[in-house]
């Protein structure tokens, strides 16, 4: 018995970069079967499907694995053609939502992972680099796709909307489980993109629950503490 | 005066992974030499945010990351062949998957590798023969990532070829040996057999003297 356009999303609730991916096949109006991973306890099928990095998220289509979010957020664009489009058609325009969404995962995450893992002063620094690259962030986009910042027209999530929008719109619990590490009086053009990306119905309805996410973020970031 | 102009540094791979894109499909461009030690204000004004190479200049506009600009050369100049990316969805999410698990850990484990002496040096080694072993899984049956000719993952592996042989003379070491890794040093000899690679890659003795230097500046830099 053949399945057509069978598709499996093996993820965890808390994790953003699977967020996106259910985010994306929800816009695209795509039914997905959806597998909760016990990350202490990864299935078979998650290591058969992942075994180079044994990670989630990873997206099953017809029995073949893809794993690494930016990697299937494009290939849900390249596979289900019809709108909304993630990414634009402009190749330049492309270029630059994908510059900014490897800054974003790769500048930012690993600013936050020095706040996370520091204390006291070493922690204010962290802090203040965090805003530094923050800045960075917001002066480049604003510049690189002025037409479209903040990128989100308050309809339809694109490629860079949903690469912030499921990390940066959980700051509530981040905020209170680590630190505050930005206000609407630091960056309010990151802010307010970031608060009308809080209120699009599919980020409402995907976002993990916040009361949840502190306790899970207060737990992994303090297990050594 | 082409409207294309790349900035790079003779050394650097990421930059030669775009002349081996650029040349290979046959798009006419301007080479810009950087020295890294005095980088121009051209470079400084193109690419603000990492300050490095490459970055191509297209119309004037820039583009930086050397996997978001051989994404931009394929889909700006659609009708040149070959393609860097196969038309199948699932090709091309593979093709990016292989190479950002090259730059992500392959490339910093064997550079680890190069670097570091004693311990660090075993550690890193075997981390980078357990990643290795995918992408020799992956080559089962292939002669390139990419099928039959030189692809996207390919050319983001292409450092392979022409950067091992020269880590491992100046460290004495064995990165990748021919027991364990035999598709991949088939691949490697497929690579540089074919066109544009090697007649575009910088001279060995050149490499050599320039990461042997580096190589002792960086030990020196090390804590006792």
């Amino acid at each position: 018995m053949e399945k057509q356009n069978e598709v499996v999303v093996f993820g965890t609730w808390a994790s953003a970069y699977c967020t996106r991916v259910e985010i994306a096949l929800a816009l695209k109006g795509i039914p997905y079967e959806y597998k909760e991973e016990d990350l202490t306890n990864k299935s078979e099928s998650l290591l058969y499907y992942n075994p180079v990095h044994k990670k989630v998220p990873v997206l099953v289509h017809n029995g073949k694995s893809i794993a690494e979010s930016l990697v299937i957020l494009e290939y849900i664009d390249d596979c289900w053609k019809h709108a909304p489009k993630l990414l634009p058609e402009d190749p330049y325009l492309r270029a630059k939502l994908r510059f900014w969404a490897n800054f974003y995962d790769q500048k930012f995450m690993a600013s936050a992972t020095q706040i996370i893992m520091s204390r006291g002063e070493e922690r204010e620094r962290a802090i203040k680099d965090f805003g530094e690259v923050l800045k960075v962030f917001e002066d480049g986009v604003k510049k690189d796709i002025p037409a479209e910042f903040p990128c989100f027209d308050g309809k339809n999530l694109g490629f860079l909307d949903i690469v912030v929008g499921t990390i940066a719109c959980n700051y509530e619990a981040f905020h209170e489980a680590v630190a505050v590490i930005f206000s609407p009086e630091t960056n309010p053009t990151f802010w307010s993109w970031v608060t009308a990306l809080k209120n699009h119905p599919l980020m409402k309805e995907m976002l993990p629950p916040h009361d949840k996410l502190v306790a899970v973020m207060r737990q992994k970031y303090f297990q050594s503490a | 005066m082409a409207e294309v102009k790349l900035f790079r540094a003779w050394s650097s791979p990421f930059p030669l992974r775009i002349v081996w894109a650029l040349e290979v499909k046959g798009i006419e461009y301007d080479m810009i030499y950087e020295d890294l030690s005095n980088k121009s204000s051209m470079l400084l004004q193109y690419n603000p945010v990492y300050k490095k190479v490459p970055v191509l200049l297209h119309k004037g506009k820039p583009i930086s990351e050397s996997l978001v600009i051989l994404e931009y050369i394929e889909e700006t100049w659609k009708s040149k062949t070959p393609s860097l990316l196969p038309g199948d969805p699932y090709q091309r999410a593979m093709a990016r998957f292989w190479a950002k698990f090259g730059d992500d850990k392959i490339l910093p484990l064997i550079w680890e590798a190069f670097i570091k002496q004693g311990k660090d040096q075993e550690e890193a080694l075997i981390a980078a023969h357990e990643n290795l072993k995918y992408l020799e899984v992956e080559l089962r049956g292939k002669k390139f990532l990419g099928g039959e000719t030189v692809g996207f993952a390919d050319l983001t592996f292409g450092w392979l070829a022409n950067l091992v042989s020269v880590f491992e003379e100046i460290a004495g070491v064995t990165l990748i040996d021919h027991e364990k890794f035999p598709l991949l040093l088939t691949w490697m000899k497929n690579f540089m057999d074919a066109p544009k690679i090697r007649e575009t890659w910088p001279p060995r003795d050149k490499l050599i003297n320039h990461f042997r230097a580096l190589r002792e500046t960086l030990i020196a830099k090390e804590p006792k």
